[in-house]
């Protein structure tokens, strides 16, 4: 190991170490999880956006490309993976009560997808934003992969879709409970059904936060979503367009 | 428990193996997901290494979404740039999603002991 003298050759080192990254991410999450317990899991102390904000801050003040941060921060990254399919778990746990509720699902999910992409692109024609953007906003209540690809079909552009999306997510899981409250949805199942579907896995890490019964709602209307949303879309994006 | 993560991961794979050939607009882990809830229903449960590897996955979902949104930090300007008008569709679209779908699921919902 080479010998460190001055601080800012200490910086230099440690920027060079993908692991460091790593450290910061898991380090900046549980920082964000401490504070959100410490609040009593107040929606606005969301751990995915404080973490974010701590990650930002240093990566801003060390002027570190998000290429470099990713680097290391990817070794979290591809376990979305595995636990995309661990979604799958809740969803069994309940699946007496989901085969119950099977109406209120389909029905909820019809009308759900249709309010998500049809509110996203007509507001964003109402308020003149670029065709380019509008298709970009219409499949971002579903998970990054899906809209994405979506995006791309329908002639947006899929990297700000990707922007477009968790920013989505954030906003579902901070106004998700204060909105169910204000409309006076008790039942977690619709609660849980509706961050899933409205936004996505963000919403969903919320939802099992909260409440088990909504956590595996809210990962089926997820999934439900994400299939709906892109057969869909194309569809909406060419009435509304027209 | 070492076993249920391996089985994860080849669930994803598979999925993206399906999603890749049959071109279906469905990512790979979402499939996967499909695919362990057929098993379940067909064997009546899950063994109990997928069910450890996997619980202790979905304790800490939010942090696997930090990296990916760290991005929001590299592409902020976009964000700005295009001004306030992006920020009040998402959250208003956002917002309206949620109602609704809420409001449709407890309308057609069966009551407890219907």
């Amino acid at each position: 190991m080479r010998k460190i003298s001055d601080p800012s050759q200490f910086w230099i080192y440690l920027a060079e170490q993908p692991l460091f990254f790593l450290v910061l991410t898991v380090l900046a999450y549980i920082i964000g999880d401490r504070i959100s317990k410490a609040t009593g899991r107040n929606p606005l102390a969301n751990p995915v956006l404080i973490a974010i904000l701590i990650i930002g801050a240093v990566l801003i003040a060390t002027k570190t490309p998000h290429a470099r941060y990713f680097e290391g921060a990817r070794f979290v990254h591809v376990l979305l993976g595995p636990a995309t399919v661990a979604l799958a778990l809740p969803i069994i746990r309940h699946r007496a009560l989901i085969r119950r509720q099977w109406r209120a699902i389909l029905g909820a999910i019809v009308i759900g997808a249709g309010v998500g992409i049809a509110t996203a692109s007509g507001l964003a024609i109402l308020t003149g934003l670029s065709p380019e953007t509008i298709a970009s906003l219409a499949p971002k209540s579903v998970t990054a992969a899906i809209a994405m690809g979506i995006s791309e079909q329908v002639g947006g552009t899929p990297p700000l879709t990707a922007v477009l999306v968790i920013s989505t997510g954030i906003l579902g899981a901070v106004l998700i409970t204060p909105l169910m409250n204000l409309i006076g949805v008790t039942d977690y199942a619709a609660r849980g059904f509706a961050a899933g579907l409205a936004a996505h896995g963000i919403g969903t890490a919320r939802a099992l936060q909260v409440n088990e019964k909504a956590g595996a709602h809210a990962a089926l209307a997820m999934g439900l979503n994400g299939l709906v949303t892109a057969l869909m879309a194309p569809l909406l994006l060419a009435l509304l367009l027209r | 428990m070492l076993e249920g993560f391996a089985a994860l991961i080849v669930l994803q794979l598979i999925g993206e193996v399906i999603a890749g050939l049959t071109r279906i607009p469905v990512p790979g882990p979402v499939i996967g997901l499909a695919l362990l809830v057929a098993y379940a229903l067909w064997r009546g449960g899950v063994p109990p290494a997928i069910e450890q590897a996997g619980e202790a996955l979905l304790k800490h979902l939010s942090l696997l979404f930090v990296p990916a949104g760290v991005g929001l930090i590299a592409f902020g300007d976009k964000l700005l740039a295009e001004g306030p008008r992006l920020i009040v569709v998402l959250v208003l679209s956002t917002a309206l999603t949620m109602i609704v779908t809420a409001f449709v699921f407890r309308a057609l919902a069966r009551k407890e002991g219907e």
